[in-house]
């Protein structure tokens, strides 16, 4: 059952100017992207906003350019332009077989690069209709006081379900962000906070402008685990990318749907020659395991989670490799 | 708060006061009276809400009615040509694609974008846009035939 949407007032900016002043004039406005997240979520009664600043007619938020620093991808560039670029597929494989994978085809023409890095959280215990949540006395993570995950726990244990934040996360991908206090940029991988509450560190009123990838450093891939081949939010999500230079690969590996943000694994030992090969990967399965803590956030158990995602990472990382191998 | 939404449905111009609140599916089901578009989950998930715009699919159960102002809006009441059935419906009908005809309106404008983008498609490539579409009757199979079937009956006319 799902109720009316609330009222809200609708600006459509046509500048990046425009949309900063029109979040700022209303403290408790949001940004409107392509909506797949948000416009659901309001209509669920998980977020009350008086007013949407939409960022579609934003020229500023649609650059897919390469410049002398790297590929830079606005915020509001489509999922879909994401997997059928070219240049993406072959510079970052990852992050456009990440942007293939997310939801279906129609949600991926107008779900955009910066509402997928800034989706909402998702739970069992959240993601539900007015009447469910209110008849489980809500939860931490809206009106309610406790965690019905971890119900000793101080914070909530949502888990971050996006796909294409490990990807850009291993391609080593930095954040434009723009607000009242004017512009900065971020690692993307110091853009998230393990709190299902607050995943990321956007300050009030901020947006994310563009992304910006340098050269790739080697290959990568992407790949997750959910029940059904389209529409699912990952269960886990893995994205590798390998080094292969001379006699040694390393790997650096990122993680989704495990926790409340994604993870990034960037000091992992290299792997020095074939005959180390077997050892390495099953070494590296262990390490996965012990770097994600999955919740009962949904409805597969956390511990099928914790291994499925250690063997896809696993998988994902000796076929880089022997792709590599000559 | 209203205000005037200008576009264009099915090739019709329409000009109407509509709430900044909106969704896209009430208006043109509730405001319009196309009721051929289908309201299922309501939330994204099941696709049976797919409309055209600007010849692209989108689920009208997550847009909102402004974000569409200028837009060409197609839906399932636009794809026969007086009384005459489009390909995709006659496809549907002749192979059972349908069967209690809820996701249907939905299937066809999803293939309808598909068919537009790429006039001869494999199996992958029709479930991989269908992928977003949910039917609890068919088992896929007579969809993606019937998809099958009107690439071949739109080839044939247009040899």
């Amino acid at each position: 059952m799902t109720e009316a949407m609330p009222a809200f007032s609708l600006l459509h900016p046509e500048t990046l100017d425009d949309a900063l002043l029109a979040l700022s004039t209303t403290p408790e406005s949001r940004a409107l992207a392509g909506g797949t997240d948000l416009i659901v979520n309001m209509r669920r009664g998980l977020v009350e906003a008086p007013k949407l600043v939409s960022l579609a007619r934003v020229p500023e938020l649609k650059r897919f350019e390469t410049t002398e620093n790297g590929l830079v991808l606005g915020a509001g560039v489509m999922l879909a332009d994401i997997a059928d670029s070219t240049l993406v597929r072959e510079y970052y494989p990852a992050l456009a077989e990440a942007a293939e994978t997310v939801a279906g085809h129609t949600h991926r023409q107008v779900a955009t690069l910066g509402g997928n890095l800034c989706q909402d959280t998702r739970c069992l215990y959240y993601n539900q209709s007015h009447w469910w949540r209110k008849s489980n006395d809500f939860c931490l993570k809206y009106r309610g006081e406790i965690c019905h995950v971890a119900p000793r726990g101080k914070r909530c244990r949502a888990a971050y379900c996006g796909d294409l934040a490990p990807a850009l996360m291993v391609h080593d991908a930095e954040l434009t962000l723009a607000g009242p206090e004017g512009t900065r940029q971020l690692k993307l991988a110091e853009f998230f906070n393990e709190d299902g509450a607050q995943a990321n560190r956007l300050k009030p009123q901020e947006i994310i402008v563009s992304v910006l990838l340098r050269a790739p450093r080697g290959k990568s891939a992407y790949g997750k685990i959910r029940q059904r081949g389209a529409i699912d939010f990952p269960l886990a999500g893995v994205a590798v990318l390998a080094d292969c230079r001379k006699q040694q690969t390393t790997f650096t590996i990122a993680l989704t749907g495990t926790n409340s943000c994604p993870i990034l694994l960037n000091d992992l030992p290299p792997l020095g020659g074939p005959a180390e090969a077997d050892g390495y990967f099953d070494a590296l399965s262990k390490t996965v395991q012990k770097s994600v803590s999955p919740q009962r956030t949904t409805t597969i158990a956390a511990h099928y989670r914790r291994l499925s995602v250690a063997a896809l990472a696993a998988r994902l990382a000796r076929q880089l490799w022997e792709e590599g191998q000559p | 708060m209203k205000r005037i939404l200008d576009l264009k449905i099915n090739g019709a111009a329409c000009e109407d006061a509509v709430a900044d609140n909106m969704l896209l599916i009430d208006y043109l089901r509730d405001q319009k009276g196309l009721t051929g578009t289908k309201q299922g989950c309501d939330g994204g998930e099941c696709g049976a809400c797919t409309v055209l715009v600007d010849g692209k699919p989108r689920l009208a159960c997550v847009t909102l009615a402004h974000d569409c102002a200028g837009a060409e809006i197609e839906t399932i009441e636009g794809q026969s040509r007086n009384g005459r059935l489009s390909a995709l419906q006659r496809a549907f009908h002749e192979n059972l694609g349908a069967q209690c005809g809820f996701c249907t309106p939905g299937m066809i404008m999803a293939a309808e974008a598909l068919l537009r983008r790429n006039p001869d498609p494999d199996d992958d490539a029709i479930k991989r846009a269908l992928g977003g579409n949910l039917c609890r009757c068919t088992g896929y199979i007579k969809i993606i035939r019937s998809v099958r079937a009107a690439a071949a009956m739109l080839a044939r006319d247009a040899a």
